[in-house]
């Protein structure tokens, strides 16, 4: 036959033998968790967070759940959606998990969604605030147990305009999904409030060059609320200082703006940035004192809110297969289970679902700090359980559409 | 014969390929199905630098214009697989048509150098023309294809067909393309372009046309992944797909039809399986690359075609691509 026609017939041989159907006969074997974070690109160190936090969890409970051997298996999403998706296929169809846990970014997080619904396999999102997802747009197996994006902007914006007393804000945000909630949450209540947003710049998710928005700015307002994330909350701060702005114009923002991801790489610049959100490594409760006591001296940081969020859905999982005396077979009842689950003492604080799958938490408003030599963000103010509706009744709140670029609309903006 | 051994060469091929959902978990199913469509486009800028002998990094562009075109009709405007299939191969023919005018002033690294800019336009639009593509979000929740036809293309195994349906069409099109005179008029390019033009032959031209066919049979493969992922984003129109591509060709053997097939196969199944088991894998498909450029130029094919050819010991090969 011809030559061609040999070396692709030994080629799709090849892949045929890679696919040696091992038919495993599952009996009570261990419980099998499938994590999907970016381990390489922009943000891996944040799934490097993720996993730890997971894993020292794990470790704190003997490496089982509901009294069965845990199997975790982490694969790498690389930060991008399409990986992310054939990520996803392996792990439920090649490795047959139980549930999933994952993911950083709001976009993948809406693009696995409904791939999830299809799979029938409870997943945890942990970090992912995309707030349609527990919204407008709920997946029936996704489990928020983290947060919304706009759910710490909305006490926050009152805040600021009734205790900080700004009155006209300028913002500035990543260009996509989570930038856009997180400050349209800032927004509706801030201007409810009596304030004004006088300019909206959005610079693309990823920039690390300030430059040509920091010039942009007005000069003419109260306070700059910033929202970044990853690399670019490593270079704003300092690009915001030396552009002459710190000494003008107090910078607020989102709180992964000035998470405890990025402030140990920070340095004096981030020295009174005012940020919400439903964590703070320097939350002075026992749990949490325990937990970062804990966490610093296995991994030598400071756990971020990354690290937090995974811990506790790693502790999620386990109160829900206890409940269902560790049957996570049945995928129907594990779903049930988890979305009853109630954690009173998570090291940020109470949590529990609302009925739209979202946790209700406390916010808690946190200011940059020199503590020792090392910056923390001191919570200087707390909302108790908060939800992602903030005081709105759910069914006006969803009539609105979801925040976006372009809504709530900038009537103040030049 | 000749004749007939290939056409049951290609027989036990389509064989192999079509009773492969029947034998592979799901899992391996989906990542033959990414290879298919990998396949196709591949082949597709092999057109472009395999038999013309130009090298581009813009071809992910196609590939995003035929993506794209699926996500916002399919989310937006309610089309069905036809109407998004015909609107993103006019698309893509289109804007190749547009970029050829610009990219083909240019050869060499220059030409290489302006499909990278183009295919960075075609990413900016996709990045940052929110009110269209939803930006970095990208657009999910593509439905299965719906053809209008009695059967159904959402379980994975019809999609499978239907993708390799695609694939066959491809092949079978560009194979005709690429033997026929036209064609061999490419190759006759890429040898020696100042000998085509004292031969009298229009040489811009057939540049121009070839460029053009490899944009729209990108854009036809852009469908496809479209559907396989049920979700687009700008991700898939950056440059590191670009240049994926590019190394699928080179990888496979580039100036064949087979080669780029089997480049993306490789690829495919190395990124997906080698990840799992390391974290380095990209450090072990890069020095896959770097092997196959100086021991195997031309490729899986190339080397395979010298060792069947019982060839004399392989020896340091020093060319640059394009």
């Amino acid at each position: 036959m011809g030559k061609k026609s040999a070396v692709v017939i030994m080629g799709v041989l090849a892949l045929l033998a890679c696919a040696a159907p091992g038919v495993v006969w599952a009996q009570k074997g261990p419980v099998k968790i499938g994590v999907i974070t970016p381990m390489t690109g922009a943000a891996a160190a944040i799934g490097k967070d993720m996993v730890n936090g997971l894993t020292m969890y794990l470790e704190q409970n003997e490496q089982q759940v509901a009294g069965r051997k845990v199997e975790v298996i982490v694969e790498d999403s690389q930060g991008k959606p399409d990986v992310a998706l054939t990520k996803l296929r392996k792990l439920v169809e090649n490795d047959k998990v139980h549930v999933l846990l994952g993911e950083v970014f709001a976009h993948i997080g809406y693009a696995m969604a409904p791939r999830v619904d299809e799979y029938k396999v409870p997943m945890l999102y942990p970090v992912i605030a995309a707030d349609d997802l527990t919204q407008r747009k709920p997946a029936k197996w996704v489990v928020r147990t983290g947060w919304t994006s706009s759910q710490p902007s909305h006490p926050f914006g009152e805040w600021v305009y009734k205790t900080l007393g700004y009155k006209r804000v300028a913002v500035i945000a990543m260009d996509y999904a989570f930038g856009w909630e997180v400050v349209g949450g800032f927004q509706k209540t801030f201007e409810e409030a009596g304030g004004q947003i006088v300019q909206k710049l959005w610079p693309p998710l990823g920039t690390t060059d300030f430059a040509p928005y920091l010039v942009q700015i007005r000069r003419d307002a109260d306070a700059v609320f910033a929202l970044m994330v990853a690399a670019s909350s490593l270079r704003f701060p300092k690009q915001y200082q030396d552009a002459g702005l710190k000494a003008r114009l107090p910078l607020i923002g989102g709180g992964t703006t000035f998470d405890e991801f990025v402030l140990p790489s920070l340095g004096d610049e981030a020295i009174g940035g005012i940020t919400p959100l439903i964590y703070s490594a320097a939350l002075e409760t026992p749990e949490n004192s325990r937990f970062v006591r804990a966490y610093r001296t296995k991994f030598n940081k400071v756990p971020s809110y990354f690290s937090e969020t995974s811990y506790t859905a790693a502790r999620w999982i386990n109160e829900a297969a206890k409940a269902i005396d560790g049957n996570v077979e049945n995928n129907e009842a594990f779903l049930a289970a988890l979305r009853k689950v109630e954690i009173p003492d998570a090291p940020r604080g109470p949590i529990k679902l609302d009925t739209y799958g979202n946790p209700i938490q406390n916010v808690y408003v946190r200011k940059v700090e020199k503590k020792d030599g090392e910056l923390w963000n001191t919570v200087i103010h707390t909302f108790p359980a908060v939800s992602q509706f903030w005081k709105y009744p759910p069914e006006e709140f969803l009539k609105q559409p979801v925040y976006s670029r372009d809504f709530p609309p900038c009537q103040h903006c030049q | 014969m000749a004749g007939a051994r290939r056409l049951l060469g290609l027989g036990l091929v389509l064989l192999i390929l079509g009773l492969a959902p029947y034998m592979l978990s799901s899992y391996l199913l989906a990542l033959l199905t990414q290879a298919v469509i990998s396949a196709m486009l591949a082949m597709s800028l092999d057109v472009l630098l395999g038999y013309t002998g130009l090298a581009s990094l813009g071809h992910a562009a196609y590939l995003g214009l035929g993506a794209y075109s699926v996500g916002v009709l399919t989310t937006q405007y309610g089309a069905n697989f036809w109407g998004a299939l015909v609107v993103g191969i006019v698309l893509a023919t289109g804007v190749a048509m547009v970029f050829g005018l610009v990219a083909l002033r240019a050869t060499g690294v220059y030409f290489l150098m302006i499909t990278l800019a183009l295919g960075m336009v075609v990413w900016g639009l996709a990045q940052r023309w929110v009110s269209l593509t939803q930006g970095d979000n990208g657009i999910a929740g593509i439905p299965k294809p719906d053809l209008g036809l009695p059967w159904s293309f959402a379980t994975p195994m019809a999609f499978y067909y239907l993708v390799l349906v695609g694939f066959l069409v491809t092949y079978a099109v560009l194979g005709v393309i690429v033997r026929s005179p036209f064609g061999q008029s490419l190759v006759g390019i890429r040898e020696s372009e100042s000998r085509m033009r004292t031969l009298g032959y229009h040489v811009w031209l057939h540049k121009y046309i070839g460029f053009i066919i490899a944009g729209a049979f990108g854009g036809f493969a852009g469908v496809f992944w479209a559907y396989y992922n049920g979700f687009v984003s700008p991700t898939d129109v950056e440059l590191a797909t670009s240049v994926e591509i590019l190394l699928m060709v080179a990888l496979g053997g580039r100036g064949t039809l087979l080669g780029p097939t089997l480049g993306a196969g490789v690829i495919v199944l190395l990124k997906n399986l080698v990840s799992v088991y390391t974290q380095r894998w990209l450090l072990i498909l890069g020095a896959i690359y770097v092997l196959t450029i100086i021991y195997a130029p031309d490729g899986i094919v190339g080397a395979v075609k010298q060792l069947l050819r019982g060839g004399k010991a392989m020896a340091l090969r020093v060319r640059a691509i394009g």
